[in-house]
């Protein structure tokens, strides 16, 4: 319980593994953490047992130290972004001690350090204090000195060994936790240099599902809209905004790309024909369609785990949500009420739809449970509120809102009822098009805060770590990363 | 007495000669010269018919020319009306409040005008572009510029104006006019535009 008072206001995910060293919980990991393997038993049944423990031990151990936190800083517990955990990322070692493996290992490390910096709850230790150099003595388990690590503040640890021979190259890194002085994860990754930055996103992705449960963004895609010869055309980038590629050449204005759950499909508006029409599209294969029914046909959004979509169309005069197949059939309307329906999103079950109606005047965001049919307003402050985003876990929704003319990202809790919205983004530009990381701990967004002109941020759910997500020409607006993917190994 | 009588009858006869003499004399002069004044009478006479006519046709071509420019000038200036009158009607746009798609008594007025146009311009259709200032999101302004637009199309279809006449589409805050960010700026962009087909 030492270590509870140390990290008050970690992820519940960091907090269990400390809490139980030598719990089921290890010896699941410990299939994972082999060093030597690079293919995990069972791999999903794991997964899925993982996730079960950290719901059971949460249930059992949350209580008393939520109790505990509350007495002294209720910050911490709802921010786990305030208290970041440490991490000590040493040079890696050359294998054959060739000069190669060294440039090839600096630059792991420093798209090491950029990933798990991105995840917005890991901070780098200054390299500075390092006490040791495992480079040097050793990048095993048997070889390190966690003291030298514990006594700088690192609470983890990644090591790293490089080895490159006829243009491939071998990355085996390892996860240590310092305090409880063992190996979390390690991995063996191979292939040619121009994969090395893949290689280390895949073991920041198993940093992640080590510490939080979750894969984190990093198997995630992101897609968004950027000016191109002042026409708008979607694009598809790593998670992080690298190896953009442009998707449409319409030459016209395009907007609001929608990934399929399984990420294989977006769905797009473009004016192509001269009014908006709705592009479905398959990203590798000469698959889809065009819904282009008469007025406008707008907002596609994809419902989890189904070849369904719901979309805007006005084709009865009124714009109405409607529920389309993949081939542009309607399956059913979903909204009813005269003016404006517009911005459907699923929560994350598919059981319900948020949406954006003017029904009491303004616009304002109402979910539909889609069995009962019951339709609720979830938003009551302000004259404007829009662009609903529900968070994977379904309990929160991070939206739009218009106040004193300044538009904002804020948020609401769903699972508590109607209360005061957190407002996320304040006094930088205007922000817009929320978006969530599959894991539930970044969003990414639009922001006009430099120059006046819109490029695409990244903040922690809690609104810290604002930072511009990359440089590209154009204008970059309405992101969204791809949805949760089970690392394949 | 006798004397006098012969003295008067010799004066008388002497007057009479003089008076032939100088009278002969004087014809031959007179004669001459009425011939010449004669012969210059008539030209002159002629050269005032041709002036006459001259001026005529010119007072005539003025006249023509003055009647062609004015015609000219009405043509252009006709033709100038109905271009401001079709410069006003593609570029006097609706303009609308914040968020909202209804038409204020001055669009109404506005627009009053523009279904006089179309009508004096039967054979014109027309596209009716709903536009929103950059306030607000991406979607939602896509569809309150189709509200917009649609209002401007009813509107016209209520003042007599065929349907099949009028298109709408919604640009939402794809395409404002101006590009600032003031007060100003964003009342411009606010508006639904016509466009002709």
């Amino acid at each position: 319980m030492v270590l509870l008072e140390v990290h008050t206001g970690l992820l519940q995910g960091i907090r269990h593994f400390r809490f139980h060293a030598g719990s089921p919980t290890d010896t699941c990991m410990a299939l994972h953490a082999d060093a030597q393997s690079t293919k995990p038993l069972l791999p999903k049944l794991c997964i899925q047992l993982y996730m079960y423990l950290i719901l059971a031990l949460a249930v059992v151990f949350w209580q008393p130290a939520a109790g505990w936190a509350r007495s002294y800083d209720t910050i911490n517990v709802s921010n786990p972004f305030l208290h970041k955990t440490p991490v000590a990322v040493p040079a890696f070692k050359a294998l054959a001690a060739k000069q190669a493996e060294t440039d090839i290992g600096e630059k792991a490390r420093r798209i090491l350090n950029e990933g798990l910096a991105f995840t917005g709850y890991l901070k780098l230790v200054n390299p500075d204090a390092f006490l040791a150099n495992p480079a040097r003595t050793g990048i095993q388990l048997g070889q390190i000195n966690f003291r030298d690590w514990t006594g700088i503040g690192a609470e983890l640890l990644i090591t790293g060994g490089v080895e490159a021979d006829q243009g491939q190259v071998t990355l085996k890194l390892r996860l240590f936790d310092t305090f409880n002085t063992k190996l979390l994860k390690g991995k063996i990754y191979t292939g040619s240099e121009s994969q090395v930055r893949r290689m280390v996103h895949l073991f920041c992705a198993e940093v992640s599902h080590v510490l939080t449960g979750k894969w984190g963004v990093f198997n995630s895609r992101l897609t968004f809209v950027s000016r191109v010869n002042g026409n708008k055309e979607v694009f598809v980038s790593d998670f992080d905004g690298h190896n953009p590629r442009q998707v449409t050449h319409h030459k016209s204005i395009s907007l609001s790309p929608a990934w399929s759950s399984d990420s294989q499909w977006l769905a797009y508006v473009s004016y192509a024909k001269g009014k908006p029409d709705i592009y479905i599209k398959h990203l590798e294969q000469n698959r889809g369609t065009i819904v282009s029914r008469e007025g406008m046909n707008i907002s596609p959004a994809w419902m989890p785990g189904q070849a369904k979509l719901a979309a805007a169309l006005s084709f009865s005069g009124n714009q109405q949500i409607y529920l389309l197949t993949r081939d542009g059939e309607i399956i059913k309307k979903v909204t009813g009420s005269w003016g404006i329906n517009v911005s459907p999103r699923f929560s994350p079950d598919g059981r319900k739809l948020a949406f954006v109606s003017n029904r009491s005047g303004t616009p304002q965001i109402y979910i539909k449970d889609l069995n009962t049919e019951d339709v609720r307003r979830v938003t009551f402050q302000g004259r404007y509120n829009t662009s609903p985003a529900w968070s994977p876990d379904g309990k929160r929704m991070a939206y739009v809102g218009i106040d004193k003319n300044k538009i904002d990202i804020y948020m609401i809790n769903l699972a508590s009822g109607p209360g005061m919205p957190v407002q996320l983004t304040k006094n930088q530009g205007d922000n817009e098009d929320p978006s969530w990381s599959p894991d539930g701990n970044l969003i990414v967004f639009t922001s006009s805060r430099e120059n006046n002109s819109p490029a695409l941020y990244v903040m922690t759910a809690a609104g810290t770590d604002q930072r511009r997500l990359m440089h590209m020409t154009g204008r970059q607006t309405q992101p969204a990363w791809s949805g949760p993917m089970v690392q394949e190994d | 007495m006798n004397k006098k009588l012969w003295i008067n009858v010799v004066m008388a006869m002497l007057v009479a000669g003089l008076f032939l003499t100088v009278s002969c004399a004087k014809k031959t002069v007179v004669s001459d010269a009425t011939t010449i004044e004669d012969q210059a009478a008539m030209t002159e006479a002629e050269a005032a018919a041709e002036a006459e006519a001259r001026k005529k046709a010119e007072a005539e071509r003025i006249r023509q020319q003055e009647l062609e420019a004015q015609q000219a000038s009405e043509a252009a200036l006709e033709q100038a009306r109905q271009q401001a009158a079709k410069t006003r009607f593609l570029h006097q746009n609706i303009h609308f409040a914040f968020d909202s798609a209804a038409l204020s008594s001055e669009a109404k007025e506005l627009l009053k005008k523009k279904a006089q146009w179309l009508k004096q311009n039967a054979n014109v259709s027309v596209t009716i572009e709903g536009h929103c200032d950059e306030r607000g999101t991406t979607e939602y302004n896509l569809a309150l510029g189709e509200r917009r637009a649609s209002a401007v199309e009813k509107y016209l279809q209520d003042l007599g104006i065929g349907g099949f006449r009028l298109d709408t589409v919604s640009f939402g805050e794809e395409r404002p006019l101006d590009p600032g960010q003031t007060e100003a700026a964003y009342a411009k962009n606010r508006r639904a535009q016509f466009v002709l087909k």
